[in-house]
């Protein structure tokens, strides 16, 4: 393959993947018209994809307490979560534009399953309690996963990423405070506490992919830079910072195998359940078919608004008084 | 999927954020509107939820001319061999105040 250059000649490949490789290993961002790899760039496009997709069904789940939320104080603060969770996914939906995608196309791709997204949302959320333990642990595990990505090798995603961990922290510490005032209520209220908090504790270790050796893609993603640390890695840095958060609230993390191991100077943990994991990025989740059925209307009755719009546009770009053709 | 021929496309924007007030309007990103009333309201609330902006300019995408990224582009050449054009390449004597 060759490529036009500015002087109008053409630069060979091998050139171009040197500066790309060099640039790289420099610690230097790769930016949207900068040569890149086809599988660089076809890695970025399914991971921001997926990310931004998850952003997006994301809003679901605690979207279902929008209307049942226990105070207005409370009421309010979701619905900035939320209303931050779609903002999430149009910063990261615009990162993969900048790589030549089409957002209608990546919408398709998410509505008719083509696309995936973190299988965590196909939890439900059972009681109110569930919306602090999402802010405390799954927002605490998405942090984890993204502050490392903020030193991604691809500018505008690394970019996203800064803008989205700035408004994270929000939402891990309302997610932590509504858990620390249900748990100085009511036994039931505790009750409540600890049974979300059996729910998601596992499933929020998934969030961070299989295993090490299963994940065959993690070696050439951390190459690229794209990728800065290991599933497992992230996995354990999460353990070790929220072991202490539970003590404080509280609440027992549903693993007997968990303790701290003084000669690693990390947390010993169980394995969680990868045939779920599986079964659940798969399809076949408590909610999958609800989450996308869901989206997928969402976007179907908002056609005639975007089409509207558009009508609208079109007639105001012409001048007074002339006519359509 | 049919929706695909009949969608109609709202094109891409890049918005830029004055954060306050003394400063310039800051590229942060890039969003899908009809028109400009649209991509500055839509702006506003995809990039300043907290107090991020001041001013708000958004410019059609298509309507950016840019130079080309390509490493061995001469574009930026010229300035490279001007060391002459900062101060640092006139030595001026120590005990000379206020230079």
């Amino acid at each position: 393959m060759t490529t036009r250059t500015a002087d109008g000649g053409t630069a060979a490949e091998p050139d171009l993947q040197r500066h790309f490789d060099g640039r790289v290993a420099a610690d230097q961002r790769i930016e949207p018209r900068d040569w890149m790899p086809d599988g660089y760039r076809a890695t970025l496009v399914r991971q921001i994809a997926q990310h931004a997709h998850s952003e997006i069904i994301g809003m679901q789940p605690e979207g279902d307490w929008l209307t049942r939320a226990p105070s207005l104080r409370r009421k309010a603060i979701l619905l900035a979560k939320v209303q931050d969770e779609a903002g999430h996914g149009l910063y990261l939906y615009a990162a993969a534009e900048t790589l030549g995608v089409d957002r209608a196309d990546l919408t398709e791709r998410l509505i008719s399953g083509r696309q995936k997204y973190s299988s965590i949302f196909n939890y439900p959320t059972l009681t109110f309690a569930d919306v602090g333990v999402i802010g405390w642990l799954v927002d605490g595990a998405a942090i984890c996963n993204q502050v490392p990505l903020c030193r991604s090798s691809y500018g505008p995603y690394a970019r996203a990423m800064v803008r989205i961990c700035k408004e994270e922290s929000f939402h891990q510490r309302q997610g932590y405070e509504l858990l620390l005032r249900m748990m100085a209520g009511t036994p039931e209220q505790r009750a409540m506490v600890q049974d979300a908090t059996d729910r998601w504790w596992w499933p929020s270790l998934m969030m961070f992919g299989p295993p090490d050796a299963e994940s065959p893609n993690t070696q050439r993603s951390m190459a690229w830079r794209i990728k800065r640390d290991t599933n497992d890695t992230l996995r354990q840095r999460f353990v070790d910072m929220t072991v202490p958060q539970a003590e404080k609230l509280g609440v027992t993390l549903p693993d007997e195998q968990l303790r701290w191991n003084p000669e690693r100077g990390h947390h010993d943990f169980g394995e969680p359940d990868w045939e779920e994991f599986r079964r659940v990025v798969s399809g076949h989740g408590p909610c999958n078919a609800e989450r996308l059925r869901r989206r997928r209307a969402a976007h179907e009755k908002g056609a005639w608004v975007r089409e509207a719009a558009a009508a609208y546009a079109a007639r105001g770009a012409r001048r007074p008084g002339e006519v359509p053709a | 999927m049919s929706e695909s021929a009949a969608r109609p496309e709202w094109p891409l924007f890049e918005v830029f954020v004055r954060g306050r007030r003394g400063l310039n309007h800051v590229h942060v990103g890039s969003l899908h509107a009809a028109d400009p009333a649209m991509a500055l309201h839509n702006a506003r609330n995809l990039y300043t939820r907290r107090n991020e902006g001041v001013s708000i300019w958004v410019v059609r995408s298509d309507d950016i001319t840019a130079s080309s990224p390509d490493e061995k582009d001469p574009f930026f050449a010229p300035s490279g061999d001007k060391v002459y054009r900062h101060p640092t390449f006139y030595p001026i004597p120590d005990d000379v105040p206020h230079m």
